[in-house]
């Protein structure tokens, strides 16, 4: 993994840093393929790779004047105020209910087949009826991305807290510690790992879904920077808006990362 | 110290104990020698209370056995150690559950951890020990909690053949040191009589007691001593008798 632990034969051959480049040769070779295909052509649906870093770049900072310039810190914030913010909530209800679910026969017997029913239905097939429930604009986005956090985080929780090891209910109940005590004492701890991996999908699936819950008419996001970019056949600022939601998704995911490294030090699978 | 009167245990239909009568006087080190399905494992989880007897009685230190208990320690074979935990709060597991102030908690999980010579592994995790370390953590763990019965079912079964005797002598100097009451579950009859001051042998097919063997060499053992070999001979014609049930 670092340089430090290499081999002695391959002297002066670093191998964290290649490594890590080897991860930008295949985006590279796209990049370059997009530019070659887009090049020289005026008018084309597809913008070129420079056409969407100006875009990019008026989105920023432009003073241009066009609905779109100088826009996008306002669309980043709204969209992450309603990425973190749903997925705050899809967590508040899913934690408790999976552990619920999880630890309780009767709360399984009682919730789990309806979750199974409710679980394959995608976010988009919800958009209308969202829209009927919570009208147009920024609630019905809310409750669509946090129905998108919702799932992985619930179906995680369960599975984490089934799984504890019997063994150690065992030697805890042999050191002293007593039923009701059990789940602060083994069950939360023992199952922080497969709970992380679930918030960790859940946020991710959040940034997914931000564009469809942004359809529902709100003004300010990501998502509806695309659908006005779509309307007014601006594919730069379509592209450009991928892009962003692609970055911003990546190091949201790339903090809930070092964060469980931080936190599951003891877990061989994080640490 | 322990007492089983015609105990008994029923999985449905399969018998897994029939009328084990059993005295362990405090200071004891007694092992439970047998194949496979012999009963032994389903004895020690019933004296650790993870298990309800079917028939019979089974008092602990004057007190019927109703459920798992600070008082009756386990070393599981497979460690069942906390891997959230370092080795000293793990070691520190059980005075922490017990409610005693945190001082008295660390200094309780220093000592222990200490006496099985772990000091400079005191902040490890389980997952960075080797199988032999976590062990030593298990028997750390059951002593800091003052286990007044030890109980262990095949704990060096997972080991490899140096690891288990150094293991084997470190728990004999424990125990002397400390005067433990041990129950000791094993399939090997050379560690039988490494260890015990008594043999209990069982055999299956329902399990139950067959013989009760005390073991009167001097310690430390020499496992090539012509009377090491005697017992030995006579542990192996016990536990190879069949009683009518022989196991395939």
């Amino acid at each position: 993994m670092s340089a430090t632990v290499a081999p002695a034969p391959s002297p002066a051959q670093p191998h964290a840093l290649p490594r890590r480049l080897l991860g930008l040769v295949v985006p590279g070779a796209l990049l370059l393929a997009w530019w070659l295909a887009t090049r020289g052509q005026a008018y084309s649906l597809i913008p070129s790779p420079g056409d969407v870093a100006a875009a990019l770049a008026d989105l920023m900072v432009g003073d241009e004047g066009d609905a779109f310039s100088g826009r996008l810190p306002a669309h980043v914030l709204a969209s992450a105020g309603r990425v973190y913010g749903a997925f705050g909530l899809a967590c508040l209800v899913a934690l408790p209910l999976g552990m619920l679910i999880g630890r309780l026969k009767l709360a399984n017997a009682l919730l789990d087949p309806l979750l199974q029913l409710l679980r394959p239905i995608p976010v988009t097939a919800w958009l209308p009826l969202s829209m009927i429930l919570f009208g147009l604009g920024a609630r019905s986005a809310f409750f669509l991305v946090a129905l998108g956090a919702f799932f992985p985080v619930l179906v995680n929780t369960i599975f984490a807290v089934r799984s504890v090891e019997p063994r150690l209910f065992e030697a805890a109940s042999m050191l002293g510690v007593s039923p009701a005590r059990m789940f602060p004492v083994v069950v939360l701890p023992a199952s922080l790992p497969g709970i992380f991996t679930g918030l960790r999908l859940g946020l991710g699936f959040a940034w997914v879904v931000i564009v469809v819950g942004e359809m529902t008419g709100v003004q300010t996001g990501l998502g509806a920077m695309i659908m006005d970019g779509r309307q007014l056949s601006r594919t730069d600022v379509v592209v450009a808006g991928m892009a962003v939601i692609g970055l911003l998704g990546f190091l949201s995911d790339l903090a809930v990362q070092t964060l469980g490294q931080r936190l599951l030090r003891w877990s061989p699978q994080h640490g | 110290m322990l007492r089983a009167e015609a105990l008994g245990k029923r999985y449905g239909a399969t018998e897994a104990l029939r009328g084990a009568n059993l005295r362990i006087m405090a200071g004891e080190f007694v092992c439970l020698l047998g194949a496979s399905g012999c009963g032994k494992s389903t004895l020690l989880r019933m004296v650790a209370g993870f298990e309800a007897p079917s028939a019979g009685r089974l008092v602990v230190a004057g007190k019927p056995v109703t459920g798992p208990g600070p008082d009756r320690g386990m070393v599981f074979q497979d460690y069942g150690l906390f891997p959230w935990l370092t080795v000293r709060d793990n070691v520190g597991f059980g005075p922490k559950a017990r409610g005693l102030p945190a001082p008295e908690v660390a200094r309780i999980a220093d000592r222990f951890t200490a006496m099985v010579g772990l000091e400079r592994f005191a902040g490890s995790f389980p997952h960075q020990l080797s199988g032999g370390m976590k062990q030593r953590v298990a028997i750390a763990r059951v002593l800091a909690n003052d286990a007044k019965l030890v109980l262990m079912d095949e704990p060096f079964g997972a080991l490899d053949a140096m690891t288990r005797e150094r293991l084997q002598d470190e728990l004999l100097a424990i125990w002397a040191e400390r005067t433990l009451t041990v129950l000791f579950v094993t399939h090997s009859i050379e560690e039988a009589i490494v260890l015990a001051d008594r043999v209990i042998v069982m055999s299956p097919g329902p399990g139950q007691i067959v013989a009760d063997e005390p073991v009167d060499l001097p310690r430390p053992r020499d496992v090539a001593s012509p009377e090491f070999n005697a017992i030995r001979r006579r542990l192996s014609a016990l536990v190879h008798s069949d009683h009518g049930r022989q196991a395939a």
